[in-house]
């Protein structure tokens, strides 16, 4: 095994030019299931920072009593505590929210950017990298899901973060805040990444060691 | 027994068709995306899932009955030993429900594997390289979950789900997963001879289609109170009626009442 990032370039490689969503396309049922606005998309990004966090520096902090054979069923419990922790804070301090996400929170327990973030990185590097790993990843997941929301919110309901900010004239297109319209919003996302990561490419005349 | 009847069937329509878990609940989307190049293909996955998710339905329905549920009879039984019998009638595991669902799905789908791999080689062949797949499938735990919901959610111990609504959820819940795989193999198949500008190769247009395939699947919207209408019979039952459209899935996930 080569040397392994730092603790910066696994902070910053999160967000973007490794950003769980659209790069990597993993744990795409939150993304499309909780955002159709953009206060469950947030809540929703915080459970996943929480979850990703503990579990990465717990992971880490066990790395080396690890066997391999065993390493993910002990993953999966490690998650599913803390994923059992943010659901019982949720239903304690956000009741409302609790209910709206309703099953999607549990299901961060199968997400699997949780356990390829534990893999790849928790479970053979430092605490520190392993938390700045979970946090820049966390902070691409919740970018991403916040860029759906807003497209989602602002179509079909002319309000963003509940303040209307399209004239009151505006057709809701209902259709974007029910299940089709994440796909159609996801898929056009994609597109217009990959389309600005090949202009970016041309222009620069140079490749990065990404994955497109 | 008619009413029974009528709500098995509403069940299995729901979750085939009106509340498909891909298209509507967005679960299972990771092997809907990346097993969706051939139809052969989709299709074996769409049996492992169905496969898997029942037997997964089996345990986390047994679990949730005898061990989790408050006064449930296993842990009752165990905590007589250690309290007195007005405090272990109380006992409430369902806290630790999501991790006893996952560690069951999680070891059964190994023993399946294990046993498949033994006894029925061209099964395996023919399916067995997705079952370690299907562990992170976001499917087998939201049916667990949503079984979970409709036995500790419910205020009447009488309407918790029995082993055949949970059965019947789970393998329907299959049926419309494979449905919904076997569909989108198709168009993808199709789509391989298009012109799909670069930028939407792959996973973009697969999203694009999945979306044109939820418009469709809206048409179903509010199928099962129309077929709940239909079936009920007229005399005394309004209070069936009344539950409205979503009645089958509609208890949906609402673990915490009794806490928060």
């Amino acid at each position: 095994m080569a040397e392994q990032p730092t603790s910066l370039e696994r902070f910053i490689q999160g967000i973007l030019p490794e950003n769980p969503v659209f790069r990597q396309l993993l744990g795409l049922c939150p993304v499309l299931a909780v955002t159709n606005n953009m206060k469950s998309a947030i809540t929703m990004a915080g459970a996943v920072l929480f979850v990703l966090f503990c579990a990465n520096v717990i992971v880490s902090l066990i790395r080396n009593l690890l066997k391999p054979h065993l390493r993910i069923v002990i993953f999966t419990l490690t998650i599913a505590t803390f994923v059992t922790i943010a659901d019982r804070f949720l239903a304690a301090y956000l009741y409302q929210m609790s209910k709206t996400l309703g099953p999607y929170i549990p299901l961060i327990i199968v997400n699997c950017i949780i356990i390829c973030r534990c893999e790849v990185c928790a479970s053979k590097q430092g605490v520190i990298t392993a938390g700045a790993d979970a946090i820049g990843t966390s902070i691409g997941f919740g970018l991403a899901l916040s860029a759906i929301a807003a497209v989602r919110e602002i179509l079909g309901t002319g309000m963003f973060f509940e303040i209307r900010v399209l004239p009151a004239a505006w057709p809701d297109w209902v259709v974007m805040v029910l299940p089709p319209g994440a796909f159609l919003t996801f898929g056009l996302l994609i597109g217009l990444v990959n389309w600005y990561e090949s202009f970016r490419t041309a222009k620069a005349g140079r490749t990065q060691g990404q994955t497109t | 027994m008619m009413n029974y009847l009528v709500d098995i069937f509403l069940i299995a329509v729901s979750a085939a068709l009106i509340n498909n878990f891909v298209l509507h609940y967005f679960v299972g989307i990771c092997p809907f995306v990346g097993v969706s190049r051939r139809i052969e293909m989709a299709f074996g996955m769409g049996c492992a899932v169905t496969f898997v998710i029942s037997i997964a339905a089996f345990i986390s329905w047994a679990i949730t009955t005898f061990v989790l549920v408050p006064g449930a009879p296993l842990s009752q039984w165990i905590a007589g030993f250690f309290v007195p019998a007005e405090t272990a009638a109380k006992v409430d595991l369902t806290i630790l429900s999501y991790i006893v669902y996952i560690l069951a799905i999680s070891s059964s789908v190994q023993f399946v594997e294990m046993y498949v791999r033994k006894f029925y080689p061209p099964l395996y062949k023919s399916f067995g390289v997705y079952l370690p797949l299907i562990t992170t499938n976001c499917a087998i735990l939201f049916a667990c979950l949503t079984i979970m919901a409709n036995i500790v959610g419910v205020d009447d111990p009488a309407d918790a789900w029995d082993l055949g609504r949970s059965l019947v959820l789970a393998i329907f819940g299959g049926v419309g997963f494979t449905i919904a795989i076997v569909i989108m193999a198709g168009i993808r198949e199709e789509l391989d001879l298009c012109d799909v500008p670069e930028p939407f190769k792959g996973a973009a247009i697969t999203m694009i289609v999945a979306g044109i395939l939820a418009l469709g699947f809206m048409g179903f919207t509010g199928v099962d109170s129309g077929l709940r209408k239909a079936l009920t019979p007229k005399a005394g039952n309004h209070a069936l009626i009344e539950e409205g459209p979503s009645s089958p899935m509609g208890a949906q996930i609402t673990t915490n009442h009794h806490i928060g």
